[in-house]
């Protein structure tokens, strides 16, 4: 944690000494008239492992093919372990390892293949049967990469970035598309890299992905960092650890009586409820004393005569940070 | 590893051969086909031994008067029997003997009823006693090297090394795009010229076996001959095979999909199918064509190959054809380096 803190603190004070693997500044990238990345400074320190989260179309792709040198900024800088894709781009290619999005290796060459290739570009690296080892593929090494499943394909991609030795590590939506027991299989092997002391970015719009791997969040929007933090902090911001929601039945009203309004004043001046909003006739309260505070809501509702047809309570999470931040969800887009 | 397991250049190459090995439809497009269609056009345009023309006669002693012709299979037959079997086209000619000479009935627009009376007409003739004033020797001429499927195998192998290089360079390459592969690549350290150069030099490991399929299969069944130094004929393969190369880089170096790469791979390879003298001498197209059909890459590829196989011609005598191929190498590879998308 102390460590985390240093790392924060040479985020917003700038250069103080500490190890910074990757350093972006006022960076700027547009398509036609999309504005994909508009104004983005970020620092990433060593051995921290840093999430880009959004929902599809915020600019996270767009950020991280930067930073891998794929695509030219508009303007701004990106600096990575102290050297520029201008001037240091053969250095940087050995020293990075990437996983893209949605590269599908020749079908017809096996697992040992692909990563003998992909070793023969650098010049220091882990043997190719280390890398087999790392990404658990060892049951998989003489098979063609057609007969893998997703999740054994995006370990295949995990393991050609690996074999170089990275220093610093790109994941770009490591577990998009493989289902949940793949995808729990992933997260273990990044919390592996983790705990071997690699830099890794990745970005994600899976908010649990995100919780869970990231030391640090950069919650992206329309290419703007909303939000920066470790992920408690973020959730802290949501103003209470849980999350009530709610909705009212429209039950039988009475011929000539008003619509029921849920009187909001009544249920926020309850001590535990920090606020409270309304999403298509779904209401929301962050609250921090969960126990006593729900038989209070209860009590409130009954006053003024509304039916419950839904209740139910969660702890926060950046889901929450990103709703209240937007109004809207990580998965509507 | 070795040293050698740890060059990019090698690990490249090897890992394009083995794809192309591994893909069942390439196997049959570059080594069965060729053979098939040389078969086929072989058992086609085979020499034929010299037609035993069908004619009949009236009397035995024209019947034995024709039979000193070896051209000429005599029947005797009377005049109605003779007429039916004219009609049918079981004989080209009939010769009746008449009252102050020979008849012969024939359908002169028949090439062979025409043929069949000249022949007919002399063997009569010599069997009356008829000296010739000129005394004409034959000497018959069936050499190797003249018949249509000698001409014809090094137009196929001219043809199969533009297809296999163009197909073979431009579907994998485009394939790699689509599947975001060569992005990956480039996200690599690997140098970018290596990745191209790769697929050069797989073409060339593949070249060895398709020239030795299709040229062996051509030598040992059909006897075709190889007049010039095989050195210089292996020189020819491997510059023409660099050349399709370069054209098949070229046609991919911006495509997007399939279908896009398959329209110009047909654009570009039309008009060599036709013009470049696979099937037939390209000098039968009108005079104006003729710059245009000298300075196609498959011409000069076939004229070199025909030059070596067939006239026994050394390098130096084909310099044009090879300074075409040559121009044709270098300039498609220095601008699809230059245009190449790699994502």
């Amino acid at each position: 944690m102390a460590e985390q803190m240093e790392y924060l603190l040479a985020g917003k004070g700038g250069d103080v000494g500490i190890a910074l693997s990757l350093r972006i500044r006022a960076l700027k990238k547009s398509f036609a008239d999309v504005r994909a990345v508009d104004g983005i400074d970020l620092d990433v320190g060593a051995g921290e492992c840093f999430g880009l989260l959004g929902p599809n179309g915020a600019g996270k792709t767009t950020t991280i093919e930067i930073c891998e040198g794929l695509t030219a900024p508009d303007s701004g800088t990106v600096e990575l372990l102290g050297l520029n894709w201008q001037t240091g781009a053969e250095a940087l290619r050995q020293r990075i390892g990437i996983q893209l999005q949605e590269t599908q290796f020749p079908d017809k060459l096996t697992v040992a293949e692909v990563l003998r290739l992909f070793r023969s570009f650098y010049r220091q690296g882990i043997t190719v049967d280390d890398a087999i080892k790392t990404s658990q593929l060892e049951e998989k090494r003489r098979a063609r990469v057609g007969g893998l499943s997703g999740g054994q394909k995006q370990r295949l991609a995990m393991a050609t970035a690996l074999v170089g030795d990275p220093e610093l590590l790109f994941l770009d939506e490591p577990t998009t598309g493989l289902d949940p027991q793949a995808r729990r299989h992933l997260w273990d092997l990044v919390e592996d890299l983790k705990r071997a002391g690699r830099t890794i970015i990745l970005t994600t719009h899976y908010m649990e992905e995100a919780e869970r791997l990231c030391d640090r969040v950069a919650i992206m929007d329309h290419g703007k960092v909303i939000a920066l933090g470790t992920p408690q902090e973020l959730i802290d911001t949501v103003g209470g650890e849980d999350i009530v929601e709610f909705a009212v039945g429209s039950g039988a009203p009475k011929p000539g009586s008003a619509p029921k309004m849920v009187g909001t004043a009544a249920l926020t001046a309850i001590p535990g409820v920090q606020s409270h909003r309304e999403d298509n006739g779904l209401h929301q309260l962050s609250v921090s004393e969960l126990h006593t505070a729900v038989p209070r809501i209860f009590a409130a509702l009954e006053d003024q005569g509304l039916h419950l047809s839904e209740f139910r309570t969660h702890s926060a999470t950046l889901e929450d940070v990103f709703v209240r931040l937007t109004g809207r969800t990580l998965r509507d887009e | 590893m070795s040293r050698f397991e740890l060059s990019s250049l090698y690990q490249l190459t090897l890992s394009r051969f083995k794809l192309t090995l591994r893909e069942p439809e390439a196997i049959f497009w570059i080594f069965v086909f060729p053979i098939l269609l040389a078969l086929g056009l072989g058992i086609a345009f085979r020499n034929r031994p010299p037609d035993v023309l069908p004619v009949g006669a009236t009397t035995p002693q024209l019947v034995q008067a024709l039979a000193g012709d070896r051209g000429l299979k005599a029947t005797q037959m009377d005049e109605a029997a003779g007429a039916a079997a004219l009609a049918t086209g079981k004989i080209v000619l009939l010769a009746e003997q008449g009252a102050d000479g020979v008849v012969f009935r024939y359908d002169d627009t028949n090439p062979d009823a025409r043929t069949a009376r000249m022949l007919a007409d002399r063997a009569i003739q010599t069997a009356a006693g008829r000296r010739d004033p000129v005394q004409a020797q034959n000497q018959l001429v069936h050499e190797k090297g003249s018949r249509y499927i000698d001409f014809v195998v090094p137009g196929l192998l001219g043809m199969n090394l533009m297809g296999s290089a163009m197909w073979g360079l431009g579907f994998s390459i485009v394939d790699a795009r689509m599947k975001k592969l060569l992005k990956r690549m480039v996200a690599s350290p690997m140098p970018k010229w290596q990745y191209l150069m790769s697929y050069l030099f797989a073409r060339l490991l593949l070249l060895v076996i398709e020239v030795v399929v299709l040229l062996g299969f051509a030598r040992i069944v059909f006897g075709v001959p190889f007049r010039g130094p095989l050195a210089e004929l292996a020189l020819i393969c491997i510059l023409s095979s660099l050349t399709f190369s370069a054209l098949g880089l070229l046609v991919a170096s911006r495509a997007r999909t399939i279908e896009a790469v398959s329209g110009l791979m047909n654009v570009v390879m039309m008009p060599m199918w036709i013009m470049s003298g696979v099937f037939f001498s390209p000098s039968r197209f009108p005079e104006f064509l003729q710059p245009f059909v000298q300075i196609l890459p498959l011409t000069a590829a076939i004229n070199a190959m025909r030059g070596n196989m067939l006239q026994g011609m050394q390098l130096g005598q084909m310099m044009t054809s090879l300074a075409i191929l040559l121009a044709w190498f270098v300039l498609p590879f220095a601008v699809s380096i230059r245009i190449f998308r790699w994502r």
